[in-house]
């Protein structure tokens, strides 16, 4: 006993020392967090506080900036415009993935040559394919038109239209980034158990009961961190809009990060730019918070 | 706080340059302005700065590739180094902007547009007055002929107090093309005013066959030209003396009628999401009878690998509207950053960049439209020039007619934003009164707070 109760006495200088040594190795690391994470991010809070355009002298106005935002019409819009484009472009290639997956986990001949051409399009870069739907989307002269018109179908104006437009970019999205949720799926699929499998045939359940009630709860933790993934993409997606749109026609497709480049790089209003990008931080740190808490609830290893 | 600091560092740092500078030149104390002094009795030497080095920041462009093409030429006749960026058009204005900002720009002498930045760098005083080295008869080229500039490039180099902190380097009046096979088929003849032009459109809008009878940028913030362009011919103007927003006139009104008659009903579907290439690519294929847009665009209409309508190309000068014929002016100059070290080495680079060589190149290469009227004469009599020669009539025509295209203010990307989307609202069947009037009354204020601070 009293040994035992001296040993950690003896030791602490020992730990103590050890500590301040593990402290001077995680330190580079801390400071360049501090640089390049921390002080940009206080910065734009700090900023966020001013009425400032590049070109002109700052004010302060404390919240002015949120409230201005809050009674904008046009922020408004761009909040929904960037929640229902996440939420094509999230469930779309997660549909679409997960079934690709369950085809591409049976044998079939060439599977390997076709799976490799199934995941091409993650390849590549997303302003090059952003320029490619550009021209496939031309009203006049765009092969997407050309298609509808072979089986009989009315041109559409797909980016062109007001309405049309979020769901024609999500298309870009679903071809772009199903390849990656079916990737995940897939190695999901590869690490599945084949025991339940077993007992259950022998129970005489049905494929659909099979993928149903085994499948699905069994894979679900990997779809999960492929709902992570792809909203953190979608949520951020500026490059596809950008280039193909420009958050048009009129404001029918800006999202918040249009919104935020516009106000940043072409008016120079960087207080309320720095009050955009807080918010949309906010709302960001919400949905991972949630998407979490998710994750943790379909956990199964 | 930090930002107020900043900025009072920034304004003092470019007074205290200022200063230095002035005061260098009068009493000829540093290096370089003793030599400008002593020199200043002597005659002109392209010589005078040998040895030194300028930065020049510039714009991706055909303009651009051309000056760094002839960089060598200018080194060779003056011995000065130049070391010059080219980045695309959009990323070169923000750079710009946040250096100039910042109190100390790693250029010397930098590219502009006048319609986007002419009235931010000028309330900023971000570019030299070139007047006291015009004045200058030892720095100041004998062969710089000023008169040779078209009035409108000169117009767009003078700020409004007085200071010409630029020279310019090209022009850009916006005209109309027109498809001379589609007009001549139903037998009409080029508009000359704007009802005319509104009735041709009808005529020759064949949907059936996929022929639209106008197109134009239905885009926004690209489309607010194609507006401005019926708005001064209405009469109509951007803002009056008061700084007030003319924008919600009658005239304006009529403009913007204009606009969603032509667009809307007679251009092709899809338009509202089309700027100049979609106008361009649908224009060369010979799918439209009219295109209104910048001279600039021209190149490729003759072009036999690109163009289905080669030959068969009209250029109309903007008909007239109802109070004024004006065609809408774009253009682009150079000016010496005011943080520059190098003021008399940047002065003769501007001085060689519009020179009538560098200007006839312009035109021949088709790279834009020179502001000097020398150029078009040059460039005729030369046998490897192939613009026709209306594309050079209507050039000369419509620069005589020219008026600014965009108000001449800070936040003129605010304004083509803003009223940008009120026109693109109206080719998707939106109230022309009630987007002016939104528009406007979204835009007054930005603009007075930019005129205030």
């Amino acid at each position: 006993m009293s040994t035992n109760a001296t040993l950690p006495a003896r030791l602490a200088p020992f730990l103590a020392r050890r500590r301040r040594s593990y402290y001077l190795f995680i330190a580079p690391a801390l400071v360049t967090i501090g640089a390049v994470i921390i002080f940009p991010w206080l910065y734009t809070l700090w900023m966020s506080a001013f009425d400032w355009t590049l070109g002109s002298a700052a004010h302060y106005v404390g919240f002015g900036n949120y409230e201005k935002l809050f009674g904008n019409q046009r922020f408004g819009e761009a909040v929904l415009h960037t929640f229902y484009f996440t939420a094509l472009a999230v469930a779309a290639p997660l549909l679409l993935g997960t079934a690709a997956a369950m085809i591409f986990h049976r044998e079939f001949p060439f599977r390997g040559v076709l799976r490799g051409i199934f995941i091409m399009p993650m390849m590549a870069t997303p302003v090059a394919v952003a320029l490619v739907w550009t021209m496939m989307f031309h009203p006049q002269q765009g092969v997407l038109n050309y298609l509808l018109s072979l089986v009989g179908l009315p041109p559409s104006l797909w980016v062109y239209s007001p309405t049309l437009v979020i769901p024609s970019l999500v298309l870009v999205e679903i071809w772009h980034w199903t390849p990656l949720v079916m990737l995940i799926v897939l190695g999901g699929l590869a690490a599945l158990p084949t025991e339940p499998y077993e007992s259950a045939r022998l129970d005489g359940a049905s494929e659909w009961q099979l993928f149903r009630y085994i499948t699905l709860p069994l894979v679900a933790p990997f779809i999960a961190v492929a709902a992570v993934i792809r909203t953190i993409d979608a949520l951020k997606t500026f490059d596809t809009i950008y280039v193909i749109t420009g958050g048009g026609p009129g404001t029918a497709s800006e999202t918040i990060n249009i919104y935020l480049y516009l106000q940043a790089f072409a008016f120079y209003n960087i207080g309320t730019a720095s009050a955009v990008v807080v918010v949309f931080f906010v709302i960001v740190l919400a949905l991972a918070l949630l998407l979490l808490h998710v994750r943790e609830k379909t956990k199964w290893m | 706080m930090a930002e107020n600091d900043r900025n009072k560092g920034v304004e003092q740092e470019r007074r205290r340059l200022l200063q230095a500078g002035a005061g260098a030149v009068a009493l000829g104390v540093i290096p370089g302005a003793g030599q400008l002094a002593a020199l200043a009795q002597g005659a002109f030497d392209w010589k005078k700065f040998k040895g030194e080095k300028i930065e020049v920041f510039l714009v991706k462009s055909p303009r651009g590739d051309l000056l760094t093409k002839y960089h060598k030429e200018f080194e060779d006749l003056t011995g000065i180094t130049v070391g010059s960026e080219m980045i695309p058009e959009q990323q070169q204005r923000q750079k710009a902007v946040i250096e100039f900002n910042s109190g100390n720009t790693s250029f010397d002498v930098i590219a502009i547009s006048y319609h986007v930045q002419k009235r931010l760098f000028g309330k900023n005083k971000w570019l030299d007055d070139v007047r006291p080295m015009m004045a200058d008869k030892s720095l100041v080229d004998p062969n710089l002929d000023f008169a040779d500039f078209a009035k409108g490039g000169l117009t767009y180099a003078t700020q409004a107090d007085g200071r010409i902190d630029s020279l310019p380097l090209n022009l850009d009046p916006w005209v109309v093309y027109y498809n001379k096979e589609l007009f001549d088929a139903k037998g009409v003849a080029y508009p000359k005013n704007f009802a005319e032009m509104v009735d041709v459109a009808a005529r020759l809008n064949d949907p059936a066959k996929g022929v639209s009878g106008f197109v134009a940028r239905g885009l926004k913030n690209a489309n607010v030209p194609v507006w401005s362009s019926f708005l001064l011919g209405y009469g109509g103007a951007f803002i009056d003396a008061n700084g007030k927003l003319m924008t919600d006139t009658p005239e304006a009104l009529e403009a913007a009628k204009m606009y969603q008659t032509l667009l809307a009903k007679y251009g092709p579907q899809g338009v509202a999401g089309f700027n100049w290439n979609e106008s361009q690519s649908l224009f060369l294929q010979g799918k439209a009878a009219m295109w209104l847009d910048g001279i600039g665009f021209a190149q490729p209409l003759e072009d036999p690998t690109k163009s289905r309508i080669v030959g068969k190309v009209g250029y109309g000068v903007m008909p007239a509207g109802p109070k004024a014929q004006v065609s809408a002016l774009f253009g682009d100059g150079e000016g010496i950053s005011t943080f520059s070290k190098k003021k008399g080495p940047s002065w003769f680079y501007l001085q060689w960049a519009s020179n009538k060589a560098n200007q006839t190149r312009m035109l021949q290469a088709a790279a834009g439209a020179p502001v000097r009227n020398s150029a078009y004469a040059a460039a005729q009599s030369s046998a490897d020039f192939k613009a026709p020669k209306q594309w050079v009539e209507c050039m000369l025509t419509s620069a005589r007619i020219a008026q600014p295209g965009l108000p001449v203010i800070a936040p003129v990307t605010e304004f083509r934003d803003v009223f940008g989307i009120a026109l693109t609202n109206m080719i998707n069947g939106a109230d022309p009164a009630a987007e002016l009037k939104k528009a406007t009354a979204e835009f007054q204020p930005i603009l007075d707070k930019s005129e205030k601070t």
